[in-house]
């Protein structure tokens, strides 16, 4: 093992940044840019040093690597960090699409550019903080904690509806969150712990299970989030700066997805297994129902917005299937669905930066002017409804296999929801893109600035190789994922 | 004689109290009679701190690990009154150098409370701080608001010592005794009259921590008085109150704990939750701010209801965070000034980030850690409060405390949203004073950073809760 405390200082790193962050004066146009430049720095070497966890990591290893233990609050709530073949993909995810965001907000962010890139710092920490905790308190901390900076980021450089949307994002998360922090705390006095690592071999009886598992569940449900309690994630993201949304789609609906496979099914298996068929009631209707109102959408963001929700439901199909292609095709639909996602609502951003517009009916024959632009914009429309060769395939494609072993009608509908999204995406293309181009203001449209194709390369390239080449991703996530899978069928049995 | 030594810190502030009384009459220099006020108080503080653990006065006035605490945090809330009532006594037109003697006379009187072990002491402690505090609360004479608040305060606060001291005479008349350990002893489980006289009691506590159905006179005293004094309404008296009735729950109702324990229950669940739903229509951020301060004293409460070592510790860590918190925030409201005028109304708040951007990035956060959003400060009083609940199985009292926390994060946010979302005003020139700045900063910054370092907290919470238990 490493010495060095590695999680800690990627944790720690964008912290160290707020506070040169508030040393910086932002007084004019320089000064500002000044900042952008160095939030830059910070995150982009926070990248570079979680690039390096890839190269120590043992993939043969399926426990926790780069693991840190320090008391902390009393005896059985510690700092402990620690990540596996689940959660290292989603660190560095996280720590990809950071810079990206920051980049994405060089012209967009015009005042209060300071406050800015503080809450976007604060909120790195707290999602890389959410993956590496391996403390229920710790965790919960980040999980929570990152409702802050995210309250700030739509609230104040958010479209006009900003306020309502802000609100209902923060209240509905927090309130979902809230039993969960019970549940936390009843686990803590029940077993005088709240270790990961403990909890993970500890047998709770099946009524605790139960009521435990709930409590959880409206936690994530909410945040992931599920059908019918989605309905803040359209305005959140529609309201959002184009970085919100990415950061939104792209890191922080797969806090509550890792959640669902490290503590829901790793604590509480028995009460998995009962309510299993329940969540894929639930995905189904989910993926379905999300997919036809976002084909009647006129607002591009809601439109993906809605298919984010779709998406969210083949993860939740595959983890509940309790095999290992199900958890591994929901890991993978995650990372993938945080690329792509992410892009697309990029993509959203380039033309709103011009345009000022999210209306689908404002657009068209985009072709002409934007070559490359509609190149990238295609790369990520066809991810998205999961065209082989692509990222968004190989997770769908295992969530489908295994959700078939277990059940053949959750498999069917959940398949239908494959052709509506190939429905829902082309169309939009086809309006935004294709067509001749006839509205007079889009003749000013320009194509890509070099800055705009710096951050759509390495997500492209990501997109593709992927799709055609998976086996390095699941070879990170498939020792642990199997390990998840035995220690819950040892402990049904 | 021997027993004078145990009141050595009371005694000195008294002597101190009296002795500045005298010569304010001929030195009209209100800021050095403020300053020497507070060095008596840090001499008070090293004098608490060094006190031997005893008991005096046949057994009716006790010095423990609990009273030190309790002191510590009373002493540090009046210092921190008196330095916000030197930053702003000239404008907010309470410039009478009455003022710090009488926080002084009151800190004697709360100090006595948390030392009581016998009904009368209690009285006389309680009284004597409620006097001090319904003159404070009078202070601006010119001010309608004021006087409104001192005569609203005062008739209301007369009626409570009333059923307080009628519930005395039950407890007195059923048991025999008026020592808290006494009545323990004799006590009688059966008696219909102790119940009677512990329900009088707690009517009358309830009114000083200002817990509903006892919490009518707050929102209107915290409006009326000038900011300091509502300030120091905030931070030391309830302290006190809440050590008060713990000692007195605690040390001669132990045993009967079934009876009290719905009634705390009660009234814990009634503040949470009518607190975090009147709050939500408050436009005045002092009227917000005694709201706030109910709900939180709805969930303090919550451990004195557990019974078990765990509610009362983290009632002492709710209450030390609540004490930094509020302090915080009573210097930010203070520091809202422009022009010799101050404001109190949330809509003056309105995009603050744009002139005082660092200043509101800390209040924000202050805001969110009122809410018990974690990292901060918040999150942990309110975490080893439902610890506390779920452990002694009141898993009702925990469900409820959550649901008013997410309701009150609403009222919470409504400042952040008014401090950042809308569209700015002109700029505060109170942020520039020095010593609102030496209150502001440290106490904003520690309720940031308490998550680093949580033991200290911890540690001494559990050391004041061993003489009780």
């Amino acid at each position: 093992m490493s010495e060095i405390p590695i999680l800690s200082i990627l944790i720690f790193i964008p912290v160290v940044g707020i506070f040169f962050m508030l040393l910086i004066k932002n007084n004019d146009e320089q000064s500002s840019q000044n900042l952008k430049h160095t939030a830059l720095w910070i995150t982009f070497l926070n990248f570079i040093i979680s690039l390096s966890l890839l190269f120590s990591f043992d993939l043969n290893n399926p426990d926790f690597q780069f693991v840190e233990k320090y008391s902390w609050i009393e005896s059985g709530i510690s700092y402990h960090l620690g990540i596996d073949g689940v959660s290292i993909l989603f660190v560095i995810l996280t720590t990809m699409l950071v810079p990206i965001c920051i980049l994405a907000s060089y012209e967009s962010i015009i005042f209060s550019v300071k406050e800015y890139l503080i809450s976007f710092l604060a909120l790195e920490t707290f999602m890389i903080g959410v993956f590496c905790s391996l403390d229920l308190v710790l965790f919960y901390l980040f999980f929570e904690g990152g409702l802050i900076p995210m309250f700030l980021i739509i609230g104040i450089w958010g479209g006009e509806r900003r306020v309502y949307s802000t609100f209902k994002f923060f209240l509905y998360t927090l309130a979902g969150s809230v039993f969960m922090l019970l549940a936390i705390i009843y686990i803590f006095i029940s077993t005088g712990t709240t270790d990961v690592e403990t909890l993970l071999v500890y047998n709770f009886t099946s009524n605790e299970q139960l009521i435990l598992w709930i409590a959880f569940f409206t936690s994530f449900m909410v945040k992931i989030p599920m059908w019918p309690f989605h309905t803040w994630l359209p305005d959140a993201h529609v309201e959002a700066p184009t970085a919100g949304s990415v950061i939104l789609a792209g890191v922080l609906l797969k806090m509550a997805g890792y959640g669902f496979i490290r503590f829901s099914i790793g604590f509480f298996p028995d009460a998995s297994e009962f309510f299993a068929p329940f969540i894929f009631s639930l995905s189904v209707i989910a993926i379905i129902v999300t997919s036809l109102i976002a084909l009647v959408q006129e607002d591009m963001k809601k439109l993906i917005a809605y298919s984010s929700v779709a998406h969210m439901g083949f993860v939740t199909l595959g983890i509940f299937t309790f095999t290992v292609q199900g958890i591994e095709g929901g890991i993978i639909q995650m990372i993938s669905h945080g690329i792509v996602s992410a892009a697309l609502f990029l993509c959203v951003g380039v033309v709103y930066d011009r345009l000022h517009t999210r209306e689908i009916s404002r657009y068209g024959g985009l072709v002409s002017k934007m070559p490359f632009y509609s190149f990238s914009f295609m790369i990520f429309m066809l991810a998205s409804l999961g065209l082989p060769g692509t990222s968004g395939f190989v997770g769908e494609f295992l969530v489908l296999l295994s959700i078939f072993t277990v059940n053949t009608y959750f498999a069917i509908f959940a398949t239908t929801g494959v052709v509506l999204a190939a429905t829902y995406s082309l169309w939009l293309y086809r309006r935004i893109i294709f067509g001749a181009l006839i509205k007079d203001d889009l003749s000013e449209m320009f194509d890509l600035t070099r800055r705009e194709i710096i951050i759509f390369v390495p997500l492209i390239i990501l997109t593709i190789f992927i799709g055609l080449y998976p086996k390095p991703v699941i070879n990170i996530i498939e020792p642990s994922t199997e390990k998840i899978v035995n220690q819950i069928k040892m402990k049904l049995d | 004689m021997q027993s004078l030594v145990y009141i050595l810190p009371e005694i000195f502030l008294f002597i101190v109290a009296t002795v500045l009384l005298v010569t304010g009459l001929f030195v009209k220099n209100i800021r050095l009679i403020n300053s020497l006020a507070i060095f008596s108080l840090f001499v008070a503080f090293v004098l608490i701190l060094n006190q031997p653990f005893q008991s005096a006065f046949l057994n009716s006035f006790v010095v423990d690990e609990f009273s030190l605490v309790l002191k510590v945090m009373i002493i540090v809330g009046s210092i921190a009154s008196l330095i916000m009532f030197v930053s702003s006594k000239d404008d907010l037109n309470i410039n009478v150098y009455e003022f710090p003697i009488l926080i002084i006379f009151s800190t004697i009187g709360m100090m006595v409370m948390v030392s009581a072990n016998d009904l009368l002491a209690m009285f006389i402690g309680l009284e004597l701080q409620s006097l001090s505090l319904y003159v404070l609360a009078a202070l601006n004479r010119n001010s309608l608001l004021s006087s409104e608040a001192g005569i609203k305060y005062f008739i209301l606060g007369a009626l409570s010592s009333g059923l307080l001291l009628f519930g005395i005479s039950y407890i007195y008349g059923f048991s025999g005794n008026t020592n808290f350990n006494l009545i323990a002893v004799n006590i009688n489980p059966e008696s219909l009259g102790l119940i009677i006289g512990i329900v009088f009691v707690l009517a009358g506590l309830a009114f000083k921590v200002s817990a509903v159905p006892f919490h009518m006179w707050t929102p209107d005293v915290y409006q009326g008085a000038p900011t300091p004094i509502t300030g120091f309404f905030a931070l030391a008296p309830k302290i006190a109150a809440m050590g008060l009735l713990v000692r007195f729950l605690f040390n001669s109702f132990g045993e009967i704990y079934i009876d009290w324990q719905q009634i705390i229950f009660f009234i814990s669940i009634a503040s949470m939750m009518l607190a975090a739903f009147a709050a939500i229509a408050q436009t005045n951020l002092k009227r917000l701010m005694a709201y706030s301060s109910i709900g939180h004293i709805g969930y303090a409460l919550i451990g004195v209801a557990c019974f078990t070592d765990e509610g009362l510790r983290s009632l002492l860590i709710y209450l030390m965070i609540y004490l930094i918190m509020n302090i915080a925030v009573f210097a930010f409201l203070l520091s809202l000034k422009r022009n010799d005028g101050y404001f109190e109304n949330t809509s003056d708040l309105s995009g603050m980030h744009k002139n005082h951007p660092l200043r509101t990035m800390l209040i924000a956060l202050i805001m969110f850690s009122l809410a018990g959003i974690p990292p901060l400060a918040g999150f942990f009083g309110k975490f080893y409060i439902f610890v506390a609940a779920i452990e002694s199985e009141m898993l009702f009292l925990a469900i409820i405390g959550v649901i008013a926390s997410v309701i009150s994060a609403f009222y919470y946010l409504r400042i952040v949203k008014i401090m950042y979302f809308d569209e700015p005003k002109e700029e505060f020139d109170g942020s520039s004073i020095k010593s609102l700045n030496l209150l502001y900063y440290p106490s904003s910054v520690l309720i940031i950073i308490f998550f680093i370092y949580p033991s200290p907290v911890i540690n001494i919470s559990e050391y004041a809760i061993q003489s009780i238990i």
